[in-house]
């Protein structure tokens, strides 16, 4: 059934991504491959691995494949103020998600017991349209499959038995090593990730698009304004008593420390 | 947006048997076309072969057209679904229609009330095959206003265009239907006109800004792709087209499209000869035809879906 469900989930689980602390490592998208390789969407099926397969200009074709969170990196602002912002994409199994209403078949569902967007692989006709009803580019065809394949927050983990409890996180959360990722109820406004997107300011992605997402991005935190170091003097500021590297290295050595 | 070559052949093939059906059903209830059973089965069959041809075309962009008959079962929340039903439901009163009609002899009265419900279910599924793009809010330049009467407008020109060629064909004159292929490529014409101008003068909403966040730090910028190599989203939304290929593109289909029908039919309707005016219609119809086959094909190359901002 495609609709979605009546009533607000009872829970509806998702991700918060700390745009502050992840350092763009890909750590969380590649266990996500790992895992997923073996779990409900399996497998992630890769193309051209090794590279020799050429498109229609001669040009290789580039190895690609299926993966369900993807890390980008942009750049914000500009000069000195500039940041570079790494930046994890996945599904956010929103609230008002039209990839699961367009889908004329019932295969794209959103569960009404936990939120989660789900495809069942048995259902899917394979026609992308789910694909072009999303906003943020989180679903991907599996060519060989012929089916859409997107990220299941690890439905096959978090309510696992046979995982040591502990571990009943999301792959990409359990691996994060900067602890940029996390896992729980938004639905509940006490729960300890609701708490946390209230109090660093968490926000939606292309809010204006009305998909109403549940997973939150928290905002790069204020930088802290340094001094500006010159790295390299010029030699009339330099009184040249000393010169060379060496020089320049115990300036900034002292500038960093008097921070 | 990726111009898939069964998507585009599907949407122009049974647009124009669509519309040459509802056409047949709405003219046929009030007595304007011909009775005559063969001109009833050559039309109704012309029909016939370009929705069903098309139908089938479409199935070639699935990953599981075995699975296909699943699409009939979402049509409370999909418009893709809705499309599916309505097509197939087409058929029902087509089929019983044209056994009044070539079978029967009896295109009129009891009969044509399926040749009614037959025009009224096309012209829906026309209308649910535009609104699968007309509900995408993530391809601002689907969801206008204009995408609905744009297809359904066409639907009616390329359906008119070929009836009159059947029609010709016969060895009839009719001017109704010269007059309405005539009114339907100005209307369509115009129609086209008002789509390209709003996706023009369209404001943006949403961008690479809204699309992070990060706006509030400045103007975002790529820095890095996710991969080395293009993603799926990259290859399926991320075709471009050149603004001038656009342009060049825009002038051909209002010219192949629109300008050469109008003036081949004005010059069919001047000529005394049937035979020279039947080839003019002719032309004018396979004109039309390719004018809406590069049309749909710019519908899909000049829309941008808003992931690509991630990009």
């Amino acid at each position: 059934m495609t609709s979605l469900p009546a009533q607000t989930p009872d829970r509806q689980l998702g991700l918060v991504i700390d745009l502050d602390i992840c350092v763009g490592c890909h750590a969380c998208a590649v266990n996500c491959k790992e895992w997923n390789s073996g779990g409900h969407s399996a497998p992630m099926t890769d193309w051209n691995a090794y590279g020799g397969e050429t498109d229609s200009e001669g040009q290789d074709e580039g190895a690609w494949g299926v993966w369900f969170n993807r890390i980008n990196a942009y750049e914000a602002g500009d000069g000195t103020a500039s940041q570079t912002v790494y930046f994890p994409r996945s599904c956010l199994h929103c609230a008002d998600a039209k990839c699961v209403t367009v889908c004329p078949t019932g295969a794209s569902y959103k569960r009404s017991s936990d939120g989660i967007v789900l495809v069942d692989a048995d259902l899917c006709i394979g026609c992308k349209l789910c694909s072009w009803a999303c906003p943020y580019g989180a679903r991907e065809y599996d060519a060989t499959d012929k089916v859409m394949k997107k990220c299941t927050l690890c439905v096959d983990r978090i309510y696992n038995d046979n995982v040591p409890e502990a571990e009943r996180i999301p792959a990409c959360v359990s691996t994060c090593p900067v602890g940029a990722r996390h896992y729980g109820d938004l639905g509940d406004p006490n729960s300890e990730i609701s708490l946390l997107v209230a109090a660093r300011g968490g926000y939606d992605l292309m809010p204006e698009m009305g998909y109403r997402p549940t997973n939150k991005y928290l905002p790069p935190r204020p930088r802290q304004v340094a001094e500006v170091v010159d790295l390299n003097p010029s030699p009339a500021a330099n009184d040249g008593t000393t010169a060379g590297a060496g020089n320049n290295l115990l300036a900034w050595v002292d500038a960093m420390l008097s921070r | 947006m990726h111009p898939a070559f069964s998507v585009i052949i599907f949407t122009t093939s049974s647009g124009a048997g669509y519309g040459l059906l509802a056409l047949l059903g709405f003219l046929g209830m009030f007595g304007l076309l011909p009775t005559s059973q063969t001109f009833g089965a050559v039309a109704l069959g012309l029909a016939f072969v370009l929705i069903t041809g098309g139908l089938l075309t479409s199935t070639l962009h699935l990953g599981h057209p075995e699975r296909a008959w699943r699409a009939f079962s979402q049509w409370r929340s999909s418009w893709l679904s809705r499309e599916g039903v309505l097509a197939v439901a087409t058929y029902v009163p087509m089929v019983i229609f044209a056994i009044g009609w070539v079978i029967l002899g009896e295109p009129a009265q009891f009969w044509s009330w399926f040749g009614l419900a037959a025009a009224v279910l096309a012209v829906a599924t026309v209308a649910a095959t535009a609104m699968i793009y007309a509900s995408l809010v993530t391809i601002p330049n689907w969801a206008t206003k204009w995408t609905l009467p744009v297809y359904l407008a066409l639907a009616v020109m390329t359906g008119a265009l070929w009836l009159a060629v059947v029609l010709c064909a016969f060895g009839y004159s009719s001017d109704l239907v010269g007059n309405v292929a005539i009114i339907a490529v100005i209307v369509a014409g115009l129609l086209k006109r008002l789509y390209w101008q709003s996706i023009d003068t369209a404001v943006v909403v949403s961008t690479a800004e809204s699309a992070t966040g990060l706006g509030h730090l400045g103007a975002v910028r790529v820095l890095e792709q996710p991969t080395t190599s293009a993603t799926y989203v990259m290859r399926e939304m991320g075709y471009r087209i050149a603004r001038k290929h656009s342009d060049r593109l825009r002038r051909i289909t209002l010219g192949v499209g629109f300008l050469v029908p109008l003036i081949l039919l004005a010059a069919a309707s001047a000529v005394e000869n049937p035979l020279i005016s039947g080839l003019l219609i002719f032309l004018a119809a396979l004109a039309g035809s390719l004018g809406v086959i590069t049309e749909r094909w710019l519908f899909f190359a000049e829309a941008k879906h808003v992931s690509m901002l991630y990009h």
